[in-house]
């Protein structure tokens, strides 16, 4: 078996009185596209920072790529597009590539091929020659994201990457991880959208105050990871009130409303026949009623507790 | 070294697309012409006038004296834009965040601050190049004389650049943009008015003056080093003179010059360790 693509051991990171990163211990497989969600503020930011050797840990260990944190050869071999991207905004699209490439040390031939290569992929072929500058900031979101793919990466660094996206946009990115974990490329993804992180990831951590207090697959959600005797609830009615969601409490526990639907937990099969018969009763219209797969965001609120939203 | 060459690159050609450059030559060749103008007139209505100077000699100190004016400007220029070119180039790519595209490619970090430094150093030669170059061609094509030691001059000169830049550039890797401009410009007025004070002070002979200017002359040699420039472009006459501004009272020595060499390295070391050991 290779070497983990990260391994991390108690990595910290103090600003002054500020924890950003209490102990970061972590583990990401080569060619895994790994999604590291929390609210902000949680530390994602610094936990990337410190893995790419831009922010000193204060205490801990990693290595990357099986390098020490910060190795130059190993950054040959590693994408990174950044939360705040601010790039070269004096050069065009192309050259700003060109340029990147360069630091890169990538041969004249080749980066020509793989500039033009890229600039389709992320559909900024007909923006190549703007300057930056003219950009908009979905536009360089996808050059940054094209300038992070350049040296074929292992590792792929993504901040946040669908924070300036339009809807075209974000296909775009979750088309491209999709590609890279085609190729065998390890992504790693910081997120608050839970949504992205569930389309795109095979598996998460949830991060908060710095800690990582949850990891958890995403192919088999419900076997391992829900509280065993958890499960939700998924209600379509026809009309939704206050008063309908107030009493559905007697059901069960975070009644909450998504997509349309209103969810809820309980301990118990039983109480879904239980509750369509009072539902029933009360001459409410039911449309469906069932388990639902808990949704990322269900868990995220349940593993990060009530004060999450809030973060 | 293929980081720091891309990097000097993106400088250069980052100085030529924001425009700073074209304003800096620009401003410099209206100098010139100036200069040009100036120079030709004065020739012409006071050297060569009637009542002007009898003997060539006399007439080679005018002509020197004004060449030490032209320079004396092309100094002051080339110290400003020593200062002032890279002022934010590291502190605003910090503060825009545009940096960490920069550090996380497979560079050392002191290939990014080498890079920068050197970009910057060429554009600056080149500038002095120009600007004193034009400065001795007008006088030569005009008064058929050339001031001794110019390529000693010229290279003090260019040393005195190149200690501003550093001291910009190390700046930079610590203070934001603003920060920075405030040091280097101190650090640079510290260095001149104490030249004047040490200057006045030698010619009064007050050793309390004397001694202020040279702590300050160490602290920062720059203006000791545009001193020491005028003092050698010199003919031995006009030096006696002392009583021109380009003829110092109180020479700097050479291990100014040694000093400004060590200062420069220091300063530069000081910038490549304070950039490695920061967070981005
Ligand atoms: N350079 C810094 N100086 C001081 N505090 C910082 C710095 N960078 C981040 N922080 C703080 O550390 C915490 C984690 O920040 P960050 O890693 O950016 O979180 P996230 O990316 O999850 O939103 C925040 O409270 C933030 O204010
Ligand atoms: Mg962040």
């Amino acid at each position: 078996m290779n070497a983990a693509a990260i391994r991390t051991q108690f990595l910290r990171k103090e600003f002054g009185p500020k924890v950003a990163v209490a102990d970061l211990t972590l583990t990401v497989q080569q060619g895994e596209v790994f999604g590291f969600l929390g609210p902000n503020g949680a530390g994602k930011t610094t936990s990337i920072k410190m893995l790419l050797g831009l922010v000193a840990p204060t205490a801990g260990d990693g290595r990357v790529l099986d390098a020490p944190l910060g190795n130059v050869a190993a950054r040959a071999k590693i994408g990174f597009l950044p939360e705040h991207f601010r790039f070269q905004d004096w050069l065009s699209g192309r050259e700003f590539l060109d340029l990147h490439a360069r630091l890169y040390g990538i041969s004249n031939v080749k980066r020509e091929t793989s500039i033009k290569e890229l600039l389709r992929r992320v559909d900024l072929q007909d923006a190549s020659e703007r300057k930056l500058k003219e950009y908009s900031k979905g536009m360089l979101q996808r050059v940054g994201l094209a300038a992070a793919l350049l040296n074929e990466p292992e590792l792929v660094f993504l901040d946040e990457p669908t924070s300036g996206l339009d809807p075209l946009g974000r296909l775009i990115v979750r088309d491209v991880i999709n590609e890279l974990r085609a190729q065998g490329t390890c992504v790693f993804l910081n997120s608050h959208l839970l949504s992205e992180v569930e389309i795109t990831c095979d598996r998460v951590a949830f991060v908060k105050n710095g800690s990582v207090i949850r990891e958890m697959s995403l192919r088999d959600r419900i076997a391992g990871d829900s509280p065993p005797n958890v499960i939700e609830i998924e209600l379509v009615v026809k009309n939704i009130t206050p008063n309908l969601l107030r009493e559905l409490a007697q059901f069960g526990k975070n009644v909450q409303q998504l997509n349309g639907a209103i969810h809820l937990q309980t301990e118990n099969e039983a109480r879904i026949p239980e509750l369509n018969r009072w539902l029933v009763a009360q001459g409410v219209d039911v449309y469906k009623i069932g388990m639902a797969k808990p949704s990322l965001e269900t868990l995220f609120l349940q593993v990060m507790g009530e004060d999450a939203r809030a973060g | 070294m293929r980081g720091i060459l891309t990097i000097s690159q993106l400088t250069i050609h980052e100085a030529l697309r924001k425009r700073v450059l074209l304003a800096a030559l620009l401003l410099g060749l209206a100098f010139l012409v100036i200069f040009a103008l100036g120079f030709y007139f004065m020739n012409r209505e006071v050297v060569l006038a009637p009542r002007g100077p009898e003997t060539q000699a006399q007439r080679a100190l005018i002509y020197i004296f004004l060449t030490m004016a032209g320079l004396y400007a092309v100094n002051f220029l080339m110290v400003m834009m020593a200062a002032l070119l890279p002022v934010d180039t590291l502190s605003g790519e910090i503060r825009s965040g545009a940096i960490q595209s920069l550090v996380t490619k497979p560079l050392r970090r002191a290939e990014i601050v080498l890079g920068k430094w050197l970009g910057f150093w060429v554009i600056l030669a080149g500038y002095l190049a120009l600007m004193a170059g034009g400065v001795l061609l007008i006088v030569y094509v005009i008064s058929n004389t050339t001031p001794p030691n110019v390529w000693m001059g010229l290279s003090l000169m260019l040393l005195e650049a190149t200690l501003l830049l550093t001291l910009s550039i190390a700046g930079g890797t610590r203070l934001s943009t603003l920060a920075n401009g405030v040091l280097v410009f101190g650090l640079f007025g510290l260095a001149f008015i104490g030249g004047w004070i040490e200057q006045i002070g030698t010619l009064f002979a007050n050793e309390t003056a004397r001694n202020i200017g040279v702590i300050a002359s160490l602290l920062v040699p720059s203006e000791s080093l545009w001193q020491l420039a005028a003092y050698t472009m010199q003919p031995p006459l006009m030096r006696d003179l002392s009583i021109t501004p380009f003829s110092p009272a109180s020479v700097p020595s050479n291990a100014m010059v040694v000093w400004a060499i060590g200062y420069t390295l220091l300063v530069l070391l000081v910038g490549l360790w304070s950039f490695k050991t920061r967070d981005l």
